[in-house]
């Protein structure tokens, strides 16, 4: 990691979403809130339907940064995001999300910035999601 | 029933400790599409120098709750979950949680505004350890609805 430089790509990833994906975040979290898991109760809340939780994405999202760092989150000081927009997750066909990984900035003593770039369907999702990691 | 404007500046007292158990790691490892050996085999995080499985690092979501469930159950506060859209959220990590930990989160109330008819809450979790040691901090910015 000696030539690190702002605006390298460090990692990208892929990671599809199904309802399944859903059940198995609300179980793990213990965030049971039902427009995640149930259509009926989605549009009642003005949403179309069910939506990914805001705290899945966020949780992937920094997986590609997990990766370069060996799988080793020792050196992550801190993430950040802001929820922009909704992640609507098709009983069918699911949700794609892609994830882009790049050098913000570099220095001490604060470490190195790494921008994250979330999309659904070319359409950001996450705002200012940034991880920043220890020298 | 509006925010309580009254409410910056108030802390809840600590949910009871939680302990973090290897199979929650797995399971939430698996959920958020973790690929780190060190989140599911112990003599892999034991090499990497923890004392047991490592969490993935939004992991603190979990002792979140908790605390959120405190907030939202406070009806002084006025804040129901239905009208709560979750706004921003941070993690500052003094380090990772691993498997074996007993981790009390207490959480404070730290800014309150008003934007057009919706109130924008900030909460701060603190994660300490059974030592008393920050583990996390994790912040929220929550934007509460008017009434519908």
């Amino acid at each position: 990691m000696s030539a690190l430089e702002v605006g390298r790509r460090i990692a990208e990833r892929d990671v599809h979403l199904t309802r399944e994906s859903l059940a198995r975040y609300a179980e793990a979290s213990g965030d049971l809130n039902p427009i995640h898991l149930r259509d009926d109760i989605a549009t009642q809340n003005g949403l179309p339907g069910v939506i990914a939780h805001g705290m899945l994405t966020m949780g992937l999202a920094i997986q590609p940064v997990l990766d370069w760092l060996g799988g080793d989150p020792r050196r992550i000081l801190d993430y950040q995001v802001r929820f922009t927009r909704m992640v609507p997750v098709d009983a069918v066909d699911g949700a794609d999300v892609h994830v882009e990984a790049v050098v913000g900035s570099v220095g001490e003593p604060a470490g190195t910035r790494i921008d994250l770039t979330v999309t659904v369907g070319g359409s950001t999702v996450l705002g200012k999601a940034q991880v920043r990691v220890a020298p | 029933m509006p925010v309580n404007p009254d409410l910056a500046g108030r802390s809840y007292p600590p949910a009871p400790p939680y302990r973090v158990d290897r199979e929650r790691v797995r399971q939430f490892a698996d959920a958020v599409f973790s690929t780190s050996p060190l989140s599911r085999d112990v003599d892999a995080a034991r090499a990497a120098g923890y004392a047991d499985l490592v969490a993935p690092p939004t992991f603190a979501v979990v002792v979140q709750q908790g605390a959120w469930d405190q907030l939202m159950g406070d009806d002084d506060a006025g804040i129901e979950l239905s009208r709560v859209l979750h706004g921003e959220q941070r993690f500052t990590q003094s380090r990772p949680i691993v498997a074996g930990d007993e981790l009390t989160a207490a959480l404070t109330v730290t800014g309150i505004r008003s934007v057009g008819g919706n109130t924008m809450v900030t909460a701060e979790t603190v994660v300490s350890d059974a030592d008393g040691a920050h583990v996390v901090t994790a912040t929220s910015l929550l934007m509460v609805g008017a009434d519908a």
